[in-house]
């Protein structure tokens, strides 16, 4: 125990706040949280995962992911390699139905109950809509997965019509906190993306809503993202941490150090404490195998499997043998946390 | 079913390494690519190593498929 605990020690707030009470800790308390030192990093976590265990409990959600159409987004997103408009090596490719179930199939083999397809896209065409009619309906009378989807920005007729393909969660990040969107996304705005997501909260459609951090952001930023994430309550929140890729504006960018990392997943937790936290792009860069670990003894939930849309993940043997000696059962499918 | 079993593909092999880098696509007898050489652990390939043309490569959970127009596809697992 450090010298630092007193009465008004943030972690004793959010022991107090978060874990017996269930009340999100507030922005400036995610900043305190972001700003203690290396010396309470281990509280913080067994903190955020004791929180993580009395509202979310020890089950671990299972997703795969696949990219549906890669690559020749109009957007200008600056962490992303699947942009039109930066010198990416990245081509566009579309991916084939009968490969599309293939993937669902693999990814259902690993016990997995989330399959979640992803276009880079601004939103969706008639021709992707059309693509997503047959892909779901495939997928549905051969694997035993719940399928999501990630599109980008919908119409009110696009978020009906997916919820008519039986799709049950879409994903939509933030990508950052307000202050700091323009910095990252210049051909859209901060507005358009929350106008998807509460479309999609509406439409009874499992929001899932996330971001990125290490792109530049200072931690009031991160906070404010964690806040603005807690505000929309999404049902799932992906936390990507950035992955500098070549070509784009962020890919000289540093990796974020790996106590950040795990910092920012426990502050995200205690911010979140009733919604799914989910490792997603990066952790293998930031956290490594022993981070890893960390994040799920930290407040993590649910983590993707295999590999991302344009990068390759770890082998899912050693994510389910990790789940498997820390004793966190996979989430079966249509178990509600 | 793919050219990974024929004299020549996209992707480097023991036998016939290429001529270029397939993570960075420049020649592999200029600069360093040891960054590259790590990169490949969490990246497919993205430069054919015969012909230096990007290829359209395609991610799926457990495998991935590089194709270039003139050299032909290879498909890798990834999983196990
Ligand atoms: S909209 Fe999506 S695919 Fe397009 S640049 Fe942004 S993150 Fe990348
Ligand atoms: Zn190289
Ligand atoms: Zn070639």
């Amino acid at each position: 125990m450090t010298a630092q605990v007193t009465g008004t020690d943030i972690l004793d707030v959010a022991r107090e706040q978060v874990l017996e009470r269930g009340v999100p800790l507030t922005q400036e308390q995610v900043l305190a949280v972001l700003r203690t030192g290396d010396d309470r990093l281990q509280d913080l976590l067994a903190l955020a995962h004791e929180v993580r265990m009395r509202y979310q409990g020890p089950a671990v959600e299972v997703e795969g992911i696949v990219s549906l159409k890669t690559g020749g987004c109009p957007e200008d997103c600056h962490f992303c390699s699947q942009s039109g408009q930066f010198t990416s090596p990245v081509r566009s490719v579309w991916l084939n139905i009968p490969e599309l179930v293939r993937a669902a199939k693999q990814t259902a083999a690993t016990g997995a109950s989330e399959f979640c397809i992803v276009a880079a896209v601004r939103g969706p065409d008639e021709k992707l809509m059309e693509q997503m009619r047959e892909g779901v309906a495939a997928i549905r009378a051969a694997v035993d997965i719940q399928v999501a989807a990630s599109l980008g920005m919908l119409t009110q007729e696009q978020v009906d019509e997916l919820v008519d393909m039986g799709v049950h969660r879409y994903n939509h990040n933030l990508e950052a906190g307000r202050s700091y969107f323009p910095n990252v996304v210049t051909t859209h705005s901060f507005d358009e993306r929350l106008d998807t997501c509460r479309m999609v909260k509406e439409s009874g459609m499992e929001l899932c809503c996330g971001g990125l951090v290490g792109m530049g952001e200072t931690l009031e930023q991160r906070a404010e993202l964690a806040a603005q994430l807690g505000e929309l309550e999404p049902h799932e929140v992906p936390l990507n941490f950035l992955n500098p890729r070549p070509g784009t504006p962020f890919g000289d960018l540093e990796p974020m150090p790996a106590n950040d990392a795990l910092r920012t997943i426990a502050a995200f937790r205690l911010a979140l404490p009733r919604t799914i936290l989910r490792y997603a792009g990066g952790r293998e860069l930031t956290l490594g195998d022993l981070g890893t670990r960390d994040g799920l003894l930290g407040g993590i939930n649910a983590v993707i499997v295999g590999n991302y849309l344009t990068t390759l993940g770890r082998d899912p043997r050693e994510d389910l043998a990790l789940l498997d000696e820390l004793e966190m059962p996979i989430k079966a499918l249509n178990e509600t946390f | 079913m793919f050219a990974d079993a024929g004299a020549h593909g996209p992707v480097a092999r023991g036998e016939d390494p290429g001529a270029w880098c397939g993570q960075c696509g420049v020649a592999l007898v200029d600069g360093d690519h040891a960054r590259c050489t790590r990169r490949a652990e969490l990246e497919p390939p993205r430069f054919c190593v015969h012909c230096r043309r990007r290829m359209k490569v395609q991610v799926t959970p457990g495998a991935w498929t590089a194709t270039c127009i003139e050299h032909g596809t290879v498909e890798r697992s990834t999983w196990g």
